[in-house]
């Protein structure tokens, strides 16, 4: 059996991957990739747990074998913010797909069936 | 229609169990620290700072933050150059509430001290450069929903976002010229500044320094992104 961190982590994946296949409406669309983000995301941190451990925060009562992994949650803070980016961007291209053709609908939206 | 939808839970089912089997052999909650551990290890001689991952972020792997805060800035210019009209201007029509109004007057300040609150303490506490901006460009983001003719102080914010990322690189190559690599930590390695008080507020090297650039580039770049977002283009 697979851990519910990881099966969570999955569902999200697929719920994601659900939206971006079925969908029709480009914000949607972002929304399924960022809902597919957080799923990754929360993989990561939780390839990264101990059980029984506490954040890597070292303070008091908190050593160094009581930690941990820090370096995938260093990673998801990276991916993070790349998926801001990201996200920023592609709603700046919807915005001017529906500045030019009028619509989200990507199956109306010529020269872009999906 | 259906056809198609049907097709897509097959495919989702079919790498849901391909995923699964995958992460079958990944045992969950185990002791897989390679790396990891030297950095728990040796993060408080090495870099001063009590929290592992921003230690991880800023220093061990400082150049890739640098990459990090290149593809934010890569973004908010790509947002700007998409969004790039002759003549752009706020077309909102009402007023925010005076709840909102009201809201936004009291906790405008309380907003920025939080973030610059969270990526000052980023060696102490989670959090650091990136959220600090981020909440930051979220008080902006407030002025811009309660208020029908605000606007960021574009020249200002330009040459801050400009500035901070220019200090990033300097503070890198100032630790060239000291240490011998980019982004040496000169302020913890060389100067042993702040040894005594690990866990308090002066302390961690350049990690505080460096967080504060980062916040501010973050907080500026995001403010510029929902600035070109919620303006739209008028005829004369």
């Amino acid at each position: 059996m697979i851990s519910v961190y990881y099966f969570g982590a999955i569902a999200l994946v697929l719920i994601g991957l659900y939206a971006i296949l079925v969908k029709k409406n480009l914000l949607k669309i972002l929304i399924g990739l960022s809902i597919m983000e957080t799923g990754v995301n929360l993989l990561l941190i939780s390839v990264g747990y101990v059980s029984g451990r506490s954040a890597p925060i070292l303070s008091e009562g908190i050593g160094p074998s009581q930690a941990v992994d820090p370096i995938p949650q260093a990673l998801v803070l990276t991916a993070i913010v790349i998926g801001v980016a990201t996200t920023a961007m592609a709603l700046s291209v919807a915005i001017l797909l529906y500045e030019k053709y009028g619509t989200l609908n990507v199956e109306e939206i010529r020269r872009l069936r999906g | 229609m259906v056809v198609k939808r049907i097709l897509a839970i097959i495919s989702i089912l079919l790498i849901g169990y391909w995923l699964a089997q995958g992460l079958a052999g990944v045992p969950f909650g185990q002791d897989k620290m390679l790396v990891g551990q030297y950095y728990l290890d040796n993060v408080k001689q090495q870099t001063g700072a009590v929290n592992a991952v921003t230690a991880v972020v800023v220093n061990y792997r400082g150049f890739d933050t640098l990459g990090e805060v290149t593809v934010l800035f890569i973004a908010s210019t790509g947002v700007g150059a998409l969004l790039w009209k002759k003549k752009k201007k706020r077309t909102a029509k009402t007023e925010g509430s005076v709840v909102l109004t009201t809201g936004t007057k009291l906790l405008f300040p309380f907003v920025v001290l939080f973030g610059a609150y969270i990526f000052i303490h980023g060696h102490l506490t989670p959090g650091g450069g990136f959220p600090g901006g981020a909440t930051i460009a979220t008080a902006f983001l407030l002025l811009y929903m309660a208020f029908v003719v605000y606007e960021i102080p574009h020249k200002a914010f330009e040459k801050t976002e400009g500035l901070a990322g220019m200090s990033y690189v300097l503070v890198g190559l100032i630790g060239l010229a000291i240490g011998g690599y980019f982004l040496f930590d000169w302020i913890w390695q060389t100067w042993h500044f702040g040894t005594e008080n690990i866990g308090r507020l002066i302390s961690g090297g350049f990690i505080p320094i460096i967080y504060t650039i980062i916040g501010i580039k973050v907080g500026t770049e995001l403010s510029g992104i929902i600035d070109s977002m919620l303006k739209e283009e008028v005829s004369e």
